[in-house]
């Protein structure tokens, strides 16, 4: 590696002030990203891999959040920035896919219309026609047939898996130095998706796009990766490349991530594997380490709450948030000879 | 689009023909007794209930009375006994009133409607937001027949702000037809202002928890923009269709109490003279008049629904 980060992201904590209190949704999450990079953000529902990119974006800013710590694009401070400097950045330098593309274009506009929206937005000098003009380009450039036909369509007259092409045309518009992809195929069928990931990664090393994938489907981390943040209750437990990922897990969370997925090599469990339990309360979280409750290898250490860092000497990049020694690691996530985690007693 | 129209138009008729047979059997088979006696009127003489017996056809079959009674309805022949006077005319020289009032009641209702639903919208829970809440909630609540007097009686006869009640026809004096349309626009309008804010504002709070206005906001749009072009734009589908039955109701009904209270002989004005003299003529008339209106206006709503959703316009509802 590694060329100067273009995103870089320093103790990030995002709190919604509720009726039961502060929810720390994020709670110190930092990572860098470069050009070219793909970083897959993966987690349950709820661990705030969603609130991560949309405080990216500034999405979450209402008068009841409370957002600390930094988001630098380039050497612009985002979290800082006034709410049209903010805008200038949306759309324009940091594109963003949403999850349902069902329901994320306007149902009553054309999609010409909202794509020269998005371009007229931030280029004030191009006009319609050109707008329409560089919407076809786009329609092309993600692969949807007939461009220059079906750009004026309406949203309604598209499948799913068109629609998130569109919706991945429209963040492009405007060539971003970052495309943030929320959970971008969760609504879509198994053959759509894969379409989409190629699309992505295509797009990513044509434009040495720095990409942001968020996504619950390690399936999906799997095929366009280059890093992986881990995160579990607001935190990141664990982060490292790919492969280090995959294949030598650190967080107990991590290996029960890996442990559930249902493998079409090895034989058929009888029973799928899951993670027992459920995520904590963001407003009640235990002491110490937040996965401890659903952790059969939690000990004394554990209501300290451990620190993220590098606790391999051969991969300084790989870090995690577990008390328990790699060789401990090593040899509790085998469970019936594969990574996992093994059901409490 | 065009097909769109036209299925609207052939429906638009297929109602009205069925609420033409309604109104026929309503008012001349239903009814335990003579209908020639009930259409002549109250001091009618013998010879002139014979002699509407006759005209009607009262003795030949349903189905020939009732193209009996449409055939006078659409040559003008339909006329009160008691004097001898062409309920078409009647209504026709009331039209201009009351289209006036209602179309200005609309306008009125709609713009103010809108506005104030938007505001309450954008700051919803603030000072405004609640501020426009209790105005609606008084709005919706005082009724036509106690605004109006209170409103003839501090602005018209203490302060002398307005003319006194009547109707000037704006080919006459414009500026008197406005200054005497003023006070019963406001009755009309200020129940449906209170009504079609709050409308708006939970439709507005509704659609900015959509996707689609979060895409918007992620395109860099200015909050403004976010607000009219996604926001307001997709809550006023809902509000056109509200619109297209309430004006058609204050058309046809709503305006009879205010052209009472106003003492604007407007159709609504005739047909409350009707009802009190107990003339069945007219109030066939008048009722056939504000069936039209409703239906037509709710055609012409549909067509407008069309054109501000476009998954109506190419949906199954067109095919």
């Amino acid at each position: 590696m590694s060329p100067a980060p273009l995103l870089s992201v320093k103790d990030l904590r995002v709190g919604f002030a509720t009726e039961g209190g502060l929810l720390q949704a994020v709670d110190g999450v930092s990572f860098e990203l470069r050009p070219g990079e793909v970083l897959a953000i993966v987690g349950e529902s709820g661990s705030g891999k969603s609130v991560t990119a949309q405080t990216i974006m500034g999405l979450t800013r209402s008068k009841n959040s409370r957002i600390e710590g930094s988001v630098r694009l380039s050497d612009q401070e985002l979290i800082e920035a006034g709410d049209a400097e903010l805008r200038r950045v949306r759309g324009d330098r940091i594109g963003m896919v949403f999850q349902d593309p069902m329901t994320s274009f306007n149902p009553v506009y054309r999609l010409s219309a909202q794509i020269s929206e998005a371009i007229r937005t931030h280029r004030g000098d191009v006009s319609k026609g050109e707008a329409r003009a560089r919407a076809v380009e786009l329609f092309d450039a993600v692969g949807i047939p007939d461009a220059e036909r079906r750009v004026d369509d309406y949203p309604h007259e598209f499948s799913g898996g068109m629609r998130q092409r569109a919706m991945i045309a429209m963040a492009l518009a405007l060539d971003p130095l970052v495309l943030i992809a929320d959970e971008p195929t969760t609504a879509l069928d198994v053959t759509i998706q894969a379409q989409i990931l190629r699309l992505l990664e295509d797009l990513n090393r044509k434009h040495d796009l720095a990409t942001i994938l968020i996504t619950h489907d390690l399936g999906v981390v799997a095929e366009v990766a280059d890093r992986v943040l881990v995160m579990y209750a607001g935190k990141v437990v664990e982060e490292g490349t790919l492969d280090e990922i995959f294949y030598d897990p650190q967080h107990p969370y991590t290996w029960g991530l890996l442990g559930s997925l249902t493998r079409l090599d090895r034989p058929r469990p009888k029973r799928l594997p899951q993670i027992s339990g459920a995520p904590p309360s963001l407003l009640d979280l235990p002491d110490g380490c937040s996965f401890r409750p659903r952790c059969p290898h939690e000990f004394g250490r554990c209501t300290e709450v451990p620190a993220l860092e590098a606790r391999l000497a051969d991969a300084p990049s790989h870090c995690d948030r577990c008390w328990l020694t790699s060789e401990q690691k090593r040899e509790k996530r085998q469970v019936a000879g594969q990574i996992g985690l093994e059901a409490p007693a | 689009m065009l097909r769109f129209i036209v299925r609207r138009m052939v429906g638009m008729v297929l109602v009205l023909f069925v609420v033409s047979i309604l109104v026929f059997l309503i008012f001349n088979v239903i009814p335990n007794s003579p209908p020639a006696q009930r259409l002549a009127g109250k001091n009618a003489t013998p010879v002139l209930v014979k002699s509407i017996e006759e005209e009607w056809g009262f003795d030949d079959s349903l189905p020939q009375q009732y193209v009996t009674m449409m055939k006078k309805v659409f040559t003008g022949e339909l006329i009160s006994y008691s004097p001898r006077t062409s309920v078409e005319s009647r209504i026709k020289e009331g039209i201009p009133a009351t289209l006036s009032l209602s179309i200005g009641a609309g306008i009125i209702w709609l713009f103010f409607g809108l506005v104030l639903g938007y505001f309450s919208a954008i700051r919803a829970g603030g000072a405004l937001d609640k501020f426009l809440t209790g105005l609606a909630i008084a709005g919706i609540s005082i009724p036509v027949f106690l605004i109006a007097p209170v409103l003839i009686y501090f602005l018209t006869y203490k302060l002398e702000i307005f003319p006194n009640a009547g109707y000037v026809p704006i080919s006459e004096d414009p500026w008197q037809w406005l200054t005497h349309l003023i006070l019963p626009w406001f009755t009309v309008a200020i129940l449906s202002i209170g009504f079609y804010s709050r409308v708006l504002r939970s439709n507005m709070l509704d659609v900015m928890n959509e996707d689609y206005v979060r895409t918007a906001r992620a395109k860099g749009l200015s909050e403004r923009k976010v607000m009219t072009r996604h926001v307001l734009r997709n809550s006023l589908i809902p509000i056109i269709t509200l619109f297209g039955l309430d004006f058609g109701a204050t058309v046809a009904g709503t305006a009879i109490i205010t052209e009472v209270l106003f003492n604007i002989e407007g159709v609504g004005f005739y047909a409350a003279e009707s009802i009190e003299k107990l003339e069945l003529p007219p109030i066939m008339g008048v009722t056939l008049y504000g069936a039209f209106f409703v239906v037509f206006i709710n055609a012409l709503v549909d067509i407008a629904y069309a054109y501000l959703d476009p998954r109506v316009r190419l949906g199954t509802a067109a095919q």
